[in-house]
């Protein structure tokens, strides 16, 4: 097959109209660039919102829950096995709220190739002493450098260092508007009380700024060596321990296994967060939905472009077919045409989009819900670019095969006569 | 010694559209090589058609047509071009070049394709044709910046180019004027001649016709002499 004499006829029937050519390559970058664009944009936006809870949401809790002993004392007794023991008026017991052997615990999580990392947590209640009115609120011991690296702890803290909290003693990280309440600066010292009446003197390192603001109301953080200290408890005091796994979907498989093996309650972030699943569900339903449509479209507009090109040159192809071109060559030479055009306008595509993508996150987007978020998201997956490029290949490659086809299927005769 | 070349038996075709009209009526005659032959007949009484399927362009009729006395019947459309390629050289009324390539390149692309001789050796062959013709000065002109008889000849050099068995004409001086058309004229009469090139001419002009060394007339599909 004589390859060299089809890339160069094809070559020339590119070039001999070039801004045809160009017209078409350019409806091909447009449609991909335009899906490139769409789909980052959109799912920038879709990780924004899930990042807005999966970086705050642990994949599973572990942590000790008031409530009922289930195993009440009549269920054991040997005389009463067998029979249905009914029990009135139970109450909740213990009022233990940290973890059983939580340093074991941690070793044990610690081992597990599922795990990405793990941070543990003290949460209690307190008292903000602002003069005379005492303010409702919530402390968080928290361990600093794996909130970082886990929860993004750092990037909520809008004022002040995150990591202030390990570097300075008593120090707290106080919520925003729990801040504005007690008219604290930075430097300043605040006074909490615990739900079991001791005092303490706290110095302000921080504001925190969640993006939700009944939340930051009411939160603050310090660290679990000056929470433990506030709550007069040893230092393997630990109410919860917040654990992230490798693979999300993991989660409510592993909590089962936790609660089982570690005796606390456990709970994953399906379950706490159901309404999230079907957001996010939704979402990423709508963005297919909107890739699909836009393939669709374009694939039509490269289609009818190449479709017009290929009959504009019937005159061309009955000239091949009559000197003696097979139905084959002619075949090729528009396929060669057509996927030069889908190659090269779906390369500018790419390039096209890529600057989209690059303009949009320049738009400036401010919003007192995300404090760190300073201009529009836009998603960079290497998969909108790669499905970007094949598709422009593929519909090309069809776009040029059916007229193609036919053209190299007619007698040249009938195009000669009609003529 | 003269051998057939081209040989028609029994060729029929009828049209279907809107209603079945038969063109073609059981056409016989054969060609030996070497020959000048013309093909008249008023409009209309199906002499390119006839062309059409002895150039086997047209695959849609009945009877059997012989081309270097191997029947075309049945052969498959690569097969069919591949004898266009090698053994006939056609001339069309409205000159038929490629615009996109140059007036040398549209001479080369019969020879490329048949990969007979290397890329130069059919440059330089296809200089010697357009020189034969007095048009080496044009060729690297794109096609479309040539006259209409710089046209005709260009497209003659083309269908020399493989040494072809036949050359077939459609009509291939309706397009030009007196002058013109005596100066394709006598380009093929030279190729009968001297070359002793085999000539398949379809042409209405009774004048061109009348100089060729054998007159196939036609009349309603039938061939009447």
């Amino acid at each position: 097959m004589n390859y060299k004499l089809i890339v160069s006829i094809a070559k020339s029937l590119l070039l001999a109209r070039w801004r045809q050519t160009l017209i078409a390559a350019i409806g091909v970058t447009f449609s991909i660039g335009m899906f490139i664009t769409l789909l980052g944009f959109m799912n920038g936006l879709n990780d924004l919102l899930d990042g807005l809870i999966l970086n705050r949401t642990a994949h599973v809790r572990l942590f000790q829950e008031v409530k009922p002993n289930p195993n009440q004392p009549v269920n054991a007794s040997i005389d009463y096995m067998g029979a249905y023991n009914f029990i009135q008026s139970i109450k909740s017991s213990g009022g233990r709220l940290d973890i059983y052997n939580s340093a074991a615990i941690m070793r044990a999580i610690r081992a597990d190739q599922r795990v990405l990392g793990f941070a543990p947590r003290i949460t209690t209640p307190v008292l903000y002493n602002a003069g005379v009115v005492d303010i409702n609120g919530a402390i968080n011991g928290i361990d600093v450098a794996a909130e970082n690296e886990l929860f993004f702890f750092n990037d909520y803290v809008t004022t002040g260092e995150a990591i202030d909290l390990k570097n300075v003693a008593n120090s707290i990280v106080l919520g925003k508007g729990v801040a504005d309440k007690l008219l604290a600066e930075i430097g300043d010292i605040i006074q909490v009380t615990t739900s079991k009446g001791e005092l303490l003197s706290l110095k302000v390192v921080g504001y925190f700024q969640s993006g939700i603001q009944e939340f930051d109301k009411v939160q603050s953080y310090t660290s679990i060596a000056t929470a433990q200290k506030l709550m007069g408890k040893s230092n393997s005091y630990v109410t919860d321990i917040q654990i992230k796994l490798k693979d999300i979907d993991q989660a409510p498989a592993v909590a089962k296994e936790y609660a089982a093996l570690f005796q606390t309650d456990a709970e994953d972030i399906q379950t706490a967060n159901s309404q999230f699943e079907t957001g996010s569900f939704v979402r990423t339903l709508i963005s297919y939905v909107v890739g699909i449509t836009l393939l669709i479209v374009a694939g039509f507009g490269i289609y009818n472009i190449l479709n017009m090109m290929i009959y504009e040159k019937m005159d061309s192809i009955a000239i091949l077919k009559a000197t003696g071109f097979s139905g084959k060559d002619v075949k090729r030479i528009f396929l060669g045409i057509a996927l030069s055009i889908g190659l090269f306008g779906g390369f500018l595509g790419l390039i096209l989009g890529l600057s989209l993508s690059l303009l949009i996150d320049q738009i400036p987007f401010n919003t007192a819900a995300l404090p760190t978020i300073k201009t529009y998201p836009v998603n960079y997956d290497l998969v909108y670019y790669v499905i970007g490029i094949v598709f422009s290949i593929v519909t090309t490659f069809f776009a040029g095969y059916f007229p193609a086809r036919k053209a190299s299927k007619i007698d040249p005769v009938v195009i000669i006569r009609g003529k | 010694m003269a051998h057939t070349v081209l040989e028609a038996r029994h060729i029929s075709k009828n049209f279907h559209d809107p209603v079945t009209i038969q063109v073609l009526n059981n056409i016989n005659f054969s060609i030996d090589s070497g020959e000048f032959v013309s093909v008249t007949g008023k409009s209309g009484c199906g002499k390119s058609t006839l062309l059409y399927i002895l150039s086997t362009m047209d695959t849609d009729y009945e009877g059997d047509l012989l081309i270097d006395q191997v029947s075309m019947r049945g052969k498959a459309e690569a097969e069919l071009a591949r004898v266009r390629n090698e053994k006939i050289g056609f001339v069309f009324q409205f000159h038929y070049l490629l615009n996109e390539f140059s007036v040398l390149k549209n001479v080369m692309l019969p020879g490329l394709k048949l990969q007979k001789y290397p890329e130069q050796e059919v440059e330089h062959r296809a200089m010697e044709k357009l020189t034969m013709l007095g048009i080496q000065s044009q060729a690297l002109k794109s096609a479309n910046q040539l006259s209409g008889g710089e046209k005709q000849r260009v497209a003659i050099a083309r269908a020399l180019i493989n040494d072809p068995l036949i050359i077939m004409g459609d009509e291939p001086t309706g397009n030009l004027d007196k002058k013109n058309s005596e100066v394709v004229f006598e380009i093929f009469k030279e190729l009968a001649e001297q070359y002793h090139q085999t000539l398949l001419i379809v042409t209405h002009d009774p004048g061109f016709a009348a100089r060729t060394h054998r007159i196939i007339e036609m009349e309603d599909g039938k061939i009447i002499k």
